[in-house]
């Protein structure tokens, strides 16, 4: 045809090449000097892949941020498949470090089985899942999880569609909701713990395996409710605003470190880290871990989380040491087991 | 290419003219080689991808049948009940193209008329590169622009109430296929023989008639060549959609309302990891057969119409 200019399109092309090109040589250097922080290590180098939940990147982002000034020649990248997405990896052998909203269910386990992966599971933190509302949103400050459950389990699809369906009391107009994708951990543990059964929700509202997209919807919708980890309220609790949680016993209750502490926020659970085994012994991996856990709980509460109770974390980490392999959670603890009568009992 | 040769004395020139030829030839073969295996890869490439494409489609219509697919208004592949109604994707993939459209075409014309017909040549040196450089813009780059400019400070005060809307995107992708538009609708004006515009001013006609009923119904076939590229890109476009506007499925002809459209969905499914030879895996595929089936046809529709109402001049 004849038509384009492609003589000058190529020009362009090479033009914002170089540019970027010379942009990523700077930033490199840049960050260059960032060196040894005070210890004596010696230097590693390597790289560890990281997958998994975007509810527990925060955290391990954060840890991985700070490992860098102490080892800043390891390269670690950490993404956000979702705590499923992170196990279909990680048991097809492609990463190092699983991150995970809720622990590896049966059929990941058959999974890692079949590709021979063993694995130490690691509590790192416990998260509050939490409710929250536009700011605008002046009537809904506390809600049950019965009414969670209305709003969001499959027969609500299509019928369930304005507040006052949930609760008389708020107004008539139709609300929004947005929440975590179908291969988010938080998505698996919301609808276990609210809806009843695990994976079943209803399918008509905006689903990212990203939670800042989440955040995004959430504080631009003044009818909207949504539903993600407690470091994204923490982080943007100017754009957003979040819902007390009754559990059933008539209190409501805040997402905050201190509900979670002393038990009484119903949609608290513990996140982890799953490390594999045969990376465990190489050098760089074993560091990391030593530093995740040796940091964990200062981080974890940093990025929004809350840390375990301090006597947990020596069970954690010698759980690590005697690189311990295996899931506590199989079988099926019994209801109402702390996560520390687990740690210990293993 | 041509041997600068003076005038030919003798038989011996000749002779050695006729070597330099075939030693030419020789020395070009591995060259015509090289160049034919470029072309003949791009071929093989679209091939594979085709041939991947009809693989899982077929697995994916084994288990969902091409009615409910076509003709289902709920679309759940990824959740415990599973639903493969594909038309509110399909839906908002054509409502944001064609808004996008609308946007686009009307403004991309104007400036091809103004660039090919009135702007003195400095100027038209200037602006042509220039509005090409919206064309270089990463896409994703317009996805945020939408975002948290279009969405927030243009449409929430024409009643958009939520962070994604069909129409930022919409929008975004206007600005991106504007350049397209204009560049190659100007392109086809200027080709319009100058002739032909002297045969009208001879007439009398003013410079607006000359614009409006010599040159733009001369240009009309590359003109329209334009904006079916220009849709097909539109159509295709994936950041944008993504980024801007939303991620729930969700029939609906309100352009402030948020949706997703096929491409959109291809992404979801792809950021978090699913089970190879899953439903929810082979369901991206049938999507984007769809996609690919739709860009197809408009450019086969854009060669077709080139060839029908091509003016030759000469």
């Amino acid at each position: 045809m004849n038509l384009l200019k492609r003589g000058r399109l190529l020009a362009l092309t090479f033009a914002s090449i170089a540019v970027f090109g010379l942009v990523a040589a700077c930033g490199d250097s840049n960050k260059e000097p960032a060196g040894p922080a005070g210890t004596a290590a010696p230097k590693l180098s390597g790289s560890i892949l990281i997958d998994g939940s975007s509810t527990v990147f925060p955290i391990t982002e954060a840890v991985a941020e700070e490992f860098k000034k102490v080892q800043s020649e390891v390269r670690i990248t950490v993404g956000i498949s979702g705590t499923g997405g992170g196990f279909t990896r990680f048991c097809n052998g492609e990463t190092a470090i699983s991150d995970a909203s809720r622990p590896i269910t049966q059929k990941e386990i058959d999974a890692c089985a079949a590709k021979g992966i063993e694995y130490i599971e690691l509590p790192v933190a416990y998260d509050a899942l939490s409710i929250v509302v536009n700011t605008s949103n002046s009537f809904a400050s506390c809600i049950t999880v019965a009414q969670l459950k209305t709003m969001w389990d499959q027969p609500a699809q299509g019928t369930v569609t304005k507040w006052n369906q949930v609760n008389p009391a708020w107004p008539a107009d139709g609300f929004k909701l947005y929440g975590p994708g179908t291969d988010s951990g938080t998505f698996d543990y919301f609808t276990e713990h609210v809806n009843g059964k695990a994976k079943q929700s209803r399918a008509d509202y905006t689903a990212s395996e990203d939670d800042n997209v989440l955040v995004t919807g959430v504080a631009g919708d003044k009818n909207a409710l949504g539903y993600f980890g407690l470091a994204y309220l923490e982080e943007n609790k100017t754009k957003i605003k979040a819902v007390q949680v009754d559990g059933g016993n008539g209190k409501c209750v805040e997402p905050n470190a201190a509900n979670v502490e002393n038990g009484t926020y119903p949609l608290s659970r513990p996140l982890f880290v799953y490390v594999k085994k045969t990376e465990a012994s190489k050098p760089e991996v074993k560091a990391f871990v030593d530093f995740y856990l040796q940091n964990a709980a200062k981080l974890s509460s940093e990025v929004g989380y809350v840390k375990f109770p301090d006597r947990l974390y020596p069970l954690i980490t010698s759980r690590w040491t005697a690189l311990k392999v295996g899931t506590m959670y199989t079988p099926a603890p019994v209801a109402g087991t702390t996560l520390e009568q687990l740690l210990s009992k293993s | 290419m041509s041997v600068a040769a003076g005038t030919v004395k003798n038989g011996t020139t000749l002779q050695m003219r006729a070597k330099r030829r075939s030693l030419r030839r020789v020395r070009e073969a591995p060259i015509h080689a090289f160049l034919f295996l470029c072309a003949a890869l791009s071929i093989l490439t679209t091939a594979g991808i085709v041939f991947v494409l009809f693989e899982e489609t077929f697995n994916f219509f084994k288990e969902v049948s091409l009615t409910e697919f076509l003709g289902g208004t709920v679309w759940t592949p990824t959740f415990s009940q599973k639903s493969f109604g594909v038309l509110p994707l399909f839906n908002a993939t054509i409502m944001m193209a064609l808004t996008a459209m609308i946007v686009a075409v009307p403004l991309g014309l104007l400036v091809a008329i103004y660039l090919s017909e009135y702007a003195p040549n400095g100027v038209r040196q200037v602006v042509k590169p220039v509005l090409e450089i919206l064309a270089g813009i990463p896409t994703v780059v317009y996805g945020y622009f939408a975002l948290h400019f279009i969405a927030p400070e243009m449409l929430r005060p024409l009643g958009q109430e939520t962070s994604f809307s069909a129409a930022s995107a919409s929008l975004a992708m206007a600005i991106m296929i504007l350049p397209l538009v204009s560049s190659l609708s100007e392109d086809a004006m200027r080709a319009v023989p100058q002739s032909l515009r002297e045969g009208a001013y001879g007439l009398g006609a003013n410079k607006f008639e000359v614009a409006t009923r010599v040159v733009l119904p001369g240009a009309l076939s590359g003109i329209v060549a334009a904006c079916i590229l220009a849709t097909s890109r539109a159509v295709g476009e994936t950041m944008i959609v993504t980024i801007a506007a939303g991620g729930q499925p969700n029939l609906s002809w309100n352009p402030l309302e948020g949706m997703q459209a096929l491409t959109g969905y291809i992404v979801q499914v792809s950021l978090g990891d699913t089970e190879q030879g899953g439903i929810e895996y082979s369901s991206i595929y049938a999507v984007g057969m769809l996609l690919f089936l739709t860009t197809l046809v408009m450019n086969i529709f854009a060669q077709w119409f080139l060839s029908r109402f091509r003016e030759e001049y000469d």
